[in-house]
């Protein structure tokens, strides 16, 4: 079996070599972040997404298709299940599911925010489907600023309270971009062409 | 295994009179290099980092049984499963037999140099399997039919006007496209139906993490996401040196792989992917494998090229390298290109058929002081060439000479008569213009530059007529 003559010639290098383990390091030291807000939005406006403050929840689905309607017309709107009790318009169709090709446009619910990267933390589940992260042309985040944690080493602390990994996680900085062609920068590769941050609180 | 003809100094003969790599290569070079300096300035402790991050990697070579176990028990735990190939070969049986299980007729594939280093596309295409390359530079090189020829950058050898070319032929029924945005769209409507079309998404993983059973992958383009998450089967191919203990562990490397890597602070998507999709989930594959290649890193790992195992496939060493810069990947014969393929490549391919990769280097060692996890590649590449001494695979003239000058500077009065007579002959042959441009038996020195003049006076003379032969 493979898994075992890869196992006994690692041991075998290993032994062959005298090698003592040298022990993990000790865990990077924090680096204290002045104005973590200031700070992360310094980093997501560098990572080309836009941005608004809001005061409550309720302003969520208002300020989200304004923004999506200087984009175009977004037709459906594939939104995370936690924010699907706000006040959409009536006429307007809003879809929890998986993305489908027919995709435009979706609002999704951030699991967290980092300061030091100006990432989007955004996990599986239910209530999360993953391919509203990446099939719409257009995506808007809904971040509580609450939230907002310095470092990726506190969403894993955060994310060990909570007891088990979910099957995704998706750290987001950005539109899609690809540098394929000649080094030159295009924002718009497979997944959004645009990322809009809504930051409550 | 090799996916070129001839060897590294006719490739690179070819290289350099190539026009449109020349000037792909012109365009390439500054870039790179200036983004990662701006990109690593801004960190207060990228030195530290780097430190870290190689420590990271010792330990867990140092037990590197012990981690990949922890990790085959938590992938399982979460309901993936874990195969070992011990070679290629084992890996691409691996690969297609999930596959013909799965039913699969498409497949996706995120970007993934250990699916390069195993040769997997021709084998899934001759068992009748339609393949996708979805990273935009990998798409461009499979249209091309050609090898990668950077690790993260495999299509930077192409011109705009070469990718225009390729498209056109390739998608019939759409007008020409000359601008990068118009190229970039029609990737992305084109490979768009592949992804929702795919069985099986293939990705590779940046990093493997015992602590949670997950594997990482970092894109900009979203690609390797959408291969993963749309196909009903998820296949990882990495290599076994891959794993780390902890997320935090990952994270003091993802500080480090982007900056080194393309100069960004960070890529614009990090996945962190923990088995298959979930009860009640509305996405996500139904199953989720993990393909852990060995294909000789465990030998590596006894021997002295070990510390090449810390890589993390981020670029920089290529990026700096000057002899990289002038030929380009290809030019390396293999996947790996630059200074870790001229390690990597006669280690896994053998050392008499890539006699010349590490001796095509000048120990410039720029690679290593760029290398995030402080490979220390221009030695790795000077113990090579000793090995291939050892081997007797250094030519026989190159031998006698080495074996005669040797001889000669063992024997002092004889070695400072030579020197004397030597420094005066070629004084002489420069005359006043004091550089000679042409020299028998050196045209290959004399034939694209001068050769400067020595003084005159030997080292050893001129140093006892200023120090007045004090000891």
């Amino acid at each position: 079996m493979s898994r075992e003559q890869v196992l006994v010639s690692i041991r075998f290098a290993l032994a062959n070599a005298g090698i003592c383990p040298p022990g993990l390091p000790a865990a990077r030291p924090t680096q204290a972040i002045a104005d973590p807000l200031a700070r992360f939005i310094e980093r997501a406006t560098l990572h080309a997404c836009s941005h608004e403050r809001l005061a409550s929840l309720a302003e969520v689905p208002a300020r989200a298709l304004a923004w999506l309607a200087t984009r175009g017309e977004p037709g459906a709107l594939s939104v995370a299940a936690p924010l699907v009790g706000l006040n959409w318009p009536a006429d307007l169709r809003v879809d929890t599911g998986a993305a489908s090709e027919a995709t435009v446009a979706a609002v999704s619910l951030a699991f967290a925010g980092i300061a030091e990267s100006g990432t989007l933390v955004m996990h599986s589940g239910p209530e999360s489907p993953i391919t509203h992260n990446f099939v719409p042309e257009f995506h808007v985040i809904v971040l509580h600023l609450e939230d907002l944690l310095p470092d990726q080493e506190a969403v894993w602390t955060k994310l060990r309270a909570t007891g088990a990994m979910p099957r995704a996680l998706n750290l987001i900085a950005g539109p899609s971009r690809t540098g394929d062609v000649e080094q030159t920068i295009q924002i718009g590769a497979h997944g959004p062409r645009a990322v809009h941050l809504l930051l409550v609180g | 295994m090799s996916t070129a003809t001839g060897n590294f100094e006719s490739r690179a003969a070819l290289a350099l009179k190539d026009a449109s790599l020349q000037k792909a290569l012109g365009n390439f070079k500054p870039l790179f290099v200036a983004k990662r300096a701006s990109a690593v300035a801004e960190l207060t402790d990228f030195e530290a980092l780097r430190e870290r991050a190689a420590q990271i990697k010792n330990a867990v070579l140092g037990e590197l049984d012990i981690w990949l176990e922890r990790y085959a028990e938590a992938v399982e735990a979460a309901g993936g499963k874990v195969h070992f190939a011990f070679d290629a070969e084992e890996a691409r049986e691996i690969i297609l037999r999930i596959c013909r299980e799965a039913g699969a007729k498409t497949i996706c594939k995120g970007k993934s140099m250990v699916s390069e280093e195993i040769a997997l596309n021709p084998a899934l295409e001759a068992a009748g399997y339609e393949v996708v390359e979805t990273d935009l530079g990998e798409y461009i090189i499979q249209l091309a039919q050609e090898p990668p020829s950077h690790i993260i950058a495999p299509a930077i050898h192409k011109t705009r006007e070469q990718v225009a070319d390729l498209f056109e032929a390739h998608h019939p029924g759409r007008p020409r496209e000359d601008s990068v945005a118009g190229l970039v769209n029609e990737a992305r409507h084109v490979l768009r139906e592949k992804f929702f079309k795919a069985d099986v998404g293939i990705t590779g993983g940046n990093f493997l993490i015992a602590e949670t059973g997950s594997s990482v992958i970092v894109t900009n383009e979203g690609n390797g996401d959408l291969s993963q998450t749309l196909a009903r089967v998820h296949i990882v191919t990495s290599g076994i040196e891959r794993v780390l203990p902890t997320l935090d562990d990952l994270s003091v490397f993802l500080r480090i792989l982007a900056r080194s890597a393309t100069g960004q602070d960070t890529e614009c998507y990090t996945t962190i992917s923990t088995g298959p999709c979930r009860a009640g989930d509305p996405d996500g594959p139904q199953e989720y494998h993990v393909v852990l290649v060995d294909n000789g890193r465990s030998k590596m790992l006894g021997g002295k090229f070990r510390d090449m195992l810390r890589c993390i496939r981020c670029g920089a060493c290529m990026n700096h390298c000057p002899v990289y810069s002038a030929v380009g990947g290809h030019a390396y014969g293999w996947v790996y290109p630059g200074p870790m393929g001229a390690i990597l490549t006669p280690l896994f391919n053998g050392m008499a058929e890539h006699y010349d990769l590490p001796n095509a280097c000048t120990l410039n060692g720029r690679c290593q002081s760029v290398c995030p996890v402080k490979i220390p590649l221009a030695e790795l590449i000077r113990t090579l060439r000793s090995e291939q001494v050892k081997a007797g695979l250094m030519p026989a003239r190159q031998r006698t000479l080495m074996a005669a000058w040797g001889w000669v500077a063992r024997q002092p009065g004889l070695y400072h008569a030579l020197e004397r007579f030597g420094s005066r002959l070629l004084r002489a042959r420069a005359g006043k213009a004091g550089r000679i441009a042409s020299m028998p038996g050196a045209a290959a020195w004399t034939g694209i530059r001068d050769l400067p003049a020595p003084s005159g006076a030997t080292f050893l003379e001129q140093w006892q007529q200023q120090r007045g032969g004090e000891q």
